[in-house]
């Protein structure tokens, strides 16, 4: 065992075996973790006023706005399905052009594809960057750019499939085995005809159950898109809350949990049939 | 190319017919997104909004960045790792009886799918409306969106809590009996070590996307940075604005890459 700082402070336990030889065990780090979280855990009670006590003198309080939403306002559906398949089509749109400008993302991030490490590292830390930014915040800023409406959340969207699935894409083009490639090369095809053959195939499945995942959290999403006015099911959801309609928001809700449902089986179902 | 290599590839099976396919409903659906949505191109304002929120990236206002008063964005990042860890905290004990309930190998078959339902009614409400709901039981402020994370946090937490319960290694559990071990011995050395360690690698996880998520709670006053943020947007002091996400990134860069390596020593188990 090579003894570390760690060590010094907190003595390992020596055991003398049978045979006369002393082995040490470092001592145990789950204290030290313990103590780290319950310290982390009282700044964060201190820093957010959470109170538990709260929860059971109000916490009927939560029920109030769900109770209200039953029974459903049904007749509000009519005016539900524009909203609907707009929100629909923006997340559609957005996760299938993310995702074509995913592979040339990618690509240039992938250490093994293009061998030039400084280009690597840029475009890696690109992606990282444009995922850290929250969706909404993207949508927010882009209706200020392109006025209100469907377009600010769709390239909202674009942006969080492009660098999430391009993420995902690196991740597993990194991790494909080169032999085939070289295996092609050898056999004198050209670089781009090795590519085509070897890593196309490997990593297409993943690409496309990526891709329909990332659409599938779109979906869902977008939904709320709405709320900074992006377009979508969110303006009828923001603008009946408001208005504390609560009937026609559980319909809203409703439709959208079936929506989403459907959305989700029939894309696990498609992504179980590529893996 | 050479006769043996087109001769070997001619062997592998035609799926033309299937990309063929892949391709029409693709570009169909393409087709059809595209009439959604209205494509309008920036117009003169917004090219100079854009120009704008460019220069305050560039230029943030430094002052506000390093301003550790409560008004401050050191401050408000802090305060928004505090709802998101805590968030994380109370989402994951909640969900790790409703992942039980879920697994079908522990629980019989209409309960586990009835608790499926269930998990999938909580995740499909959108995290605003919950921060307007719980508004009503604490008030505006941090505390709400704390409870916010901590039930927006369950649906998927449980449901990798599941696969991991699902894959239990069992044999395990029968040696143990063979031996004669109680079942708290069974519990204690047999399923809580096989659980712990994919557990936390989730938990971890999920605060990585917490921190992400709880950016936007401020929208509907539930604490955080993010009301902060949009107050700056709506008021265009884009030099604000840019002090905000230069926090933002760097401290979600920093924690995605302290989560993959707790998760990747987590995942290997080396120390």
């Amino acid at each position: 065992m090579k003894e570390t700082i760690y060590d010094k402070i907190f003595k390992p336990t020596t055991y003398t075996l049978e045979n006369g030889k002393t082995v040490k065990q470092r001592a145990s780090k789950t204290p030290l973790i313990l103590i780290l979280i319950f310290l982390a855990i009282y700044a964060s009670f201190q820093a957010t006023g959470v109170d538990l006590s709260l929860i059971f003198t109000r916490g009927s309080q939560f029920f109030v706005i769900i109770l209200s939403m039953f029974p459903p306002n049904f007749g509000f559906i009519s005016n539900i399905w524009a909203p609907l398949f707009d929100t629909i089509q923006m997340s559609l749109l957005g996760s299938l052009i993310g995702a074509l400008f995913a592979i040339p993302l990618a690509l240039l991030s992938s250490s093994n594809v293009i061998k030039n490490r400084l280009l690597n590292g840029f475009f890696k830390l690109f992606l990282s960057i444009l995922r850290t930014l929250p969706t909404l915040v993207l949508a927010l800023i882009f209706t200020f750019l392109f006025g209100l409406g469907t377009m600010a959340g769709t390239l909202a969207i674009l942006i969080f499939s492009a660098s999430y699935v391009g993420k995902l894409m690196y991740e597993h083009i990194e991790n494909v085995d080169m032999g085939a490639f070289e295996a092609h090369e050898s056999m004198g095809l050209s670089k781009v005809e090795a590519f085509r053959y070897a890593i196309v195939p490997e990593v297409l499945p993943t690409y496309l159950s990526v891709s329909l995942y990332a659409f599938e959290g779109n979906v869902r999403y977008a939904a709320i898109l709405g709320y900074v006015g992006a377009g979508g099911i969110g303006l009828v959801l923001n603008e009946r809350l408001g208005w504390r309609d609560y009937p026609s928001v559980g319909m809203v809700l409703l439709v959208l949990m079936v929506v989403v449902f459907i959305i989700e089986r029939v894309s696990e179902y498609f992504r179980r049939k590529l893996s | 190319m050479n006769e043996a290599i087109r001769t070997q590839m001619g062997k592998a099976p035609n799926r033309k017919l299937y990309f063929t396919t892949i391709t029409v409903i693709v570009l169909a659906l393409l087709i059809w997104s595209f009439l959604g949505v209205d494509v309008t191109g920036l117009d003169k304002k917004g090219t100079g909004l854009a120009v704008n929120i460019v220069k305050g990236i560039v230029a943030p206002d430094l002052e506000f960045l390093f301003d550790f008063s409560s008004q401050g964005v050191a401050y408000l990042l802090y305060e928004t790792i505090a709802i998101a860890f805590l968030g994380t905290i109370f989402g994951s004990l909640l969900a790790i009886p409703i992942s039980f309930l879920m697994a079908p190998s522990v629980v019989s078959g209409p309960v586990a799918y009835i608790t499926r339902l269930f998990v999938i009614f909580i995740r499909t409400i959108p995290s605003l409306v919950y921060g307007i709901m719980f508004i009503r039981v604490t008030g505006p402020g941090a505390y709400a969106g704390v409870l916010t994370m901590s039930i927006t946090s369950i649906g998927m937490i449980s449901r990798l809590y599941v696969d991991v319960i699902e894959n239990l290694d069992r044999g395990v559990l029968e040696a143990m009996t063979s031996m004669g071990c109680t079942t708290y011995e069974k519990i204690r050395y047999g399923i809580l070590p096989q659980l712990f360690s994919s557990f936390l690698s989730t938990t971890i996880y999920r605060f990585d996307m917490n921190l992400r998520d709880a950016t936007i709670l401020g929208l509907v006053g539930a604490g955080g940075i993010g009301a902060p943020l949009i107050f700056a947007m709506r008021s265009y002091r884009w030099n604000q604005v840019g002090a905000i996400l230069i926090g933002l990134v760097i401290l979600i860069l920093v924690v995605e890459v302290i989560s993959n390596k707790l998760r990747s020593r987590l995942v290997s188990g080396t120390n």
